[in-house]
């Protein structure tokens, strides 16, 4: 429904009277709009080659993924930038399979671009991140929720957009324990990931008051993620699985690598809600979020894209609309001042969570709302409320400071 | 936006001698005036109230004389006309509900419901007070509601999902926002057809027109800018940088400052419309609400100048600040995610909505005391009164 009345034609006429206003602007504006050449902002996008895969045909990535939301705030950056006298741009740099990360920051800083968005596993962003530092680059970690890049390998020129795993899991543990769904039955994959998800739902559970009554692993023996006949097969081998278990109020799974929790709902042995990997998933973004003013972006990424906006394409919007944002507030296109600006006591981002979204001092980690979808609707926003903080309830989630392990230098 | 209307009817009005006069001739018996209507009010709440049980029973249980029923009657009639000689109609659209909830301001009630298109946010009523006018953004157009019979009369071409709006003095031409297009159309009203559109930043929605029509300002949410606008020309003349997701632009009415709120930011920005410079910026505390909650949205201001409320959303509270010093001097408790307001002509009382409690309170202006809140559809977003 949304944005399908619309046609594809009128965006173009608009920005093209878009132009004509803004010259027009100039010429006559004066004061208003500056007549020398614009100051160009160059941002970086390095992405991962990887080839995603999913269980669900709606959840098969789309090959623009997260580059499409970054392009999206470059046009909102260029919309404001065109009052200021800044013009954004995007340079995207896709990694083949052996490519050397640090070799392709090096690449981007030697292109004079030193704001680098990153959609990559943690090990290739720490390599691009540590190659870029001293040349003064500045990564935007969209893509990697590894809790590790904000604590133990934490770094100065890293700035994440991307939630943790453990500011997700406690996002949906409050539900959770506000439900008074407080028996947690949790199945793991056996990929390291699915792992790093369990030990932050484990940690979730501990600090929310909810009980994990049994774990299961669901091993991945490969094969397909989808055939022909395959539903068959997974009628009658997900309630054997989910049988005999102890009493419990919620199924939980841990499942980044898509292998198995998209089968648990409505197969359960015991009639349960399923939560985590599938069912009520927590995430940055969903795309039937339209609270607070976010209809509007989702009509705009619609528009633009001919898709729906993914988790992956709010991290990176995010990224480019906080060097946009910066970029505004300190008048420069420097990209010092901007970091600067962004590491400050004055900068916060309005994001359609319906508060600001402001960066942690101690590990550059952007606090947020979680969403919690269940691929149809938003259920609930975390924090809820009751869950409160003595600095910003949004620290209610994930790693605080008093028990972070990150020392930036 | 409906103080767009009662703003550009004062406006209009300093041009205007006999605006200006009925303008002025209440002034010297305000106080006088103040005290009674309330009163009169409260009188005759009473008085109908208690006319019904005064009704003899169906079969007469109770003997009463005939004459006395009807004088009491005709007491409680008369009464009740005179309220009614002072009684505004406030409009409140639903945003969620679909409809727009009718308020008689005298017995602060609502009166009547009417159905309108999808998601009815901004509301206004035009100058020559003859229809009301709501923004359905999901319907992308502006619904005309006839204000003597409440029906929906026409529609205006208002441009992709317009939000709020402002009208020129002259009450010919109306300036709407378009939240999806990044553009501001303006409309002439009474041949319903749009003028002209100024391209302005991402997600335009507050509109403010200066008192004397020639500059209109716009705010847009993810630019966090107010854009003034040349009205003549249809240029934009200045880009003021505020604080994140502004939402709302006022001018004082003596059009030395324009106030514009920003809803995540947290604070009013006031701005001077020559310099286009912000002078001031005005930040709230409320002991035990985290800064987060404290999100500015609607903005009024009296008309002598001196007192502005403005609705601080999920902090569920009305500042009212002194206009001149720009301090606060009281925040007022009322409904939950409170949005936008409207003064009854006389200004004597402020009527707010709050969008998640799904209903309306009504602050009494000279005591700073709220004093009803009166249930009306779901999710109340903005609110108009009628003049008459």
């Amino acid at each position: 429904m949304i944005g399908a009345r619309r046609d594809g034609v009128r965006p173009m006429i608009r920005r093209v009277i878009a132009v004509a206003t803004i010259v027009a602007g100039i010429v006559l504006g004066g004061a208003a709009a500056p007549a020398a050449d614009p100051a160009e902002i160059r941002i970086g996008y390095l992405r991962q080659p990887e080839p995603k895969l999913a269980l669900s045909l709606l959840q098969v990535p789309p090959d623009n993924d997260g580059v499409a939301g970054a392009q999206l705030a470059i046009d909102d950056n260029n919309t404001t930038g065109a009052f200021l006298n800044q013009r954004f741009a995007l340079e995207e740099m896709r990694l083949k399979p052996g490519d050397d990360p640090a070799a392709a920051a090096n690449a981007l800083a030697d292109r004079g671009v030193s704001l680098i968005i990153a959609a990559l596993d943690p090990d290739a962003l720490l390599k691009a991140a540590d190659a870029g530092r001293s040349r003064g680059v500045m990564v935007f970690n969209a893509g990697a929720s590894d809790d590790r890049l904000r604590e133990e390998d934490c770094r100065a020129n890293v700035i994440h957009t991307a939630p943790t795993r453990s500011m997700l899991a406690d996002g949906l543990a409050q539900y959770l324990a506000w439900k008074q769904w407080r028996r947690w039955l949790l199945v793991v994959g056996s990929h390291p990931a699915d792992k790093l998800f369990a030990d932050a739902l484990r940690r979730s559970a501990r600090r929310f008051g909810a009980r994990i009554v049994q774990e299961r692993v669901f091993e991945d023996t490969g094969g397909a993620r989808r055939t022909d006949s395959g539903v068959v097969q997974v009628q009658r081998q997900i309630p054997v699985f989910t049988q005999n278990a102890p009493a419990y109020d919620v199924l939980v799974a841990a499942d980044e690598s898509e292998v198995f929790a998209n089968y648990l709902p409505y197969r359960t042995w015991d009639a349960r809600p399923v939560a985590g990997s599938a069912g009520l998933v927590p995430t940055s973004w969903d795309a039937s979020h339209g609270q607070w003013g976010a209809y509007q972006m989702q009509n705009r990424f619609m528009a633009r894209f001919s898709r729906r906006m993914t988790a992956l394409d709010m991290q990176a919007w995010s990224a480019v609309r906080m060097i946009g944002e910066a970029a505004s507030r300190t008048r420069s296109a420097a990209s010092k001042d901007i970091v600067a600006f962004l590491k400050g006591p004055d900068f916060a981002l309005a994001a359609f969570k319906g508060q600001r979204l402001t960066l942690r001092p101690w590990n550059l980690q952007l606090r947020q709302p979680i969403l919690l979808s269940d691929g149809r609707m938003v259920v609930s926003v975390s924090p809820q409320e009751g869950f409160l903080h003595q600095v910003s309830e949004l620290d209610t989630l994930g790693v605080d400071q008093p028990e972070s392990k990150c020392k930036l230098d | 936006m409906q103080a767009r209307l009662m703003h550009s009817n004062d406006r209009a009005g300093n041009h205007d001698m006999n605006d200006l006069a009925t303008r002025t001739t209440p002034t010297p018996s305000l106080s006088g005036g103040g005290r009674s209507k309330p009163h009169a009010r409260r009188v005759a709440r009473g008085a109908t109230g208690a006319a019904n049980p005064l009704l003899p029973p169906k079969g007469g249980g109770i003997r009463w004389g005939s004459r006395a029923a009807s004088l009491v009657l005709a007491f409680a009639l008369a009464l009740a006309f005179v309220t009614r000689a002072d009684a505004y109609l406030a409009y409140v659209s639903n945003e969620k509900g679909n409809t727009v909830s009718i308020i008689d301001t005298a017995k602060l009630e609502v009166v009547k419901t009417i159905k309108v298109g999808q998601r009815p946010r901004g509301i206004g009523l035009t100058k020559d007070g003859k229809y009301i006018l709501v923004c359905v953004g999901d319907d992308d157009t502006i619904e005309m509601i006839d204000a003597r019979t409440h029906e929906i009369v026409g529609a205006l071409p208002s441009g992709p999902d317009p939000e709020q709006f402002a009208f020129a003095p002259d009450g010919k031409t109306l300036y709407v926002a378009n939240e999806d297009n990044n553009m501001v159309t303006v409309i002439d009203i009474e041949r319903r057809v749009p003028l002209g559109e100024v391209q302005v930043g991402v997600e335009p929605e507050g509109m403010g027109l200066s008192p004397d029509g020639k500059l209109l300002v716009n705010t847009s949410e993810t630019t966090n800018m107010a854009h003034f606008i040349d009205t003549a020309t249809r240029q934009i003349v200045g880009n003021v940088l505020v604080d994140a997701r502004p939402r709302y632009a006022e001018f004082k009415r003596d059009g030395s400052e324009v106030w514009v709120s920003s809803e995540i930011g947290g604070t009013i920005s006031v701005i001077d419309p020559v310099k286009f410079e912000v002078k001031k910026k005005i930040a709230f505390e409320i002991p035990g609400l985290r800064k987060e909650a404290i999100q500015p949205v609607g903005i009024r201001m009296t008309g002598d100048g001196k007192t502005a409320f403005v609705a601080l959303g999920p902090a569920n509270r009305v500042a009212a600040i002194n206009a001149a010093t720009h301090e606060v001097q009281k925040y007022l408790l009322v409904g939950q995610r409170v949005w936008q307001m409207a003064f009854t002509p006389d200004e004597k009382l402020l009527f707010v909505t709050n969008g998640v409690s799904n209903d309306v309170s009504v602050i009494d202006v000279a005591t700073l005391r709220v004093i009803k809140s009166i249930s009306v559809g779901e999710l109340p977003w903005g609110v108009a009164i009628s003049q008459q």
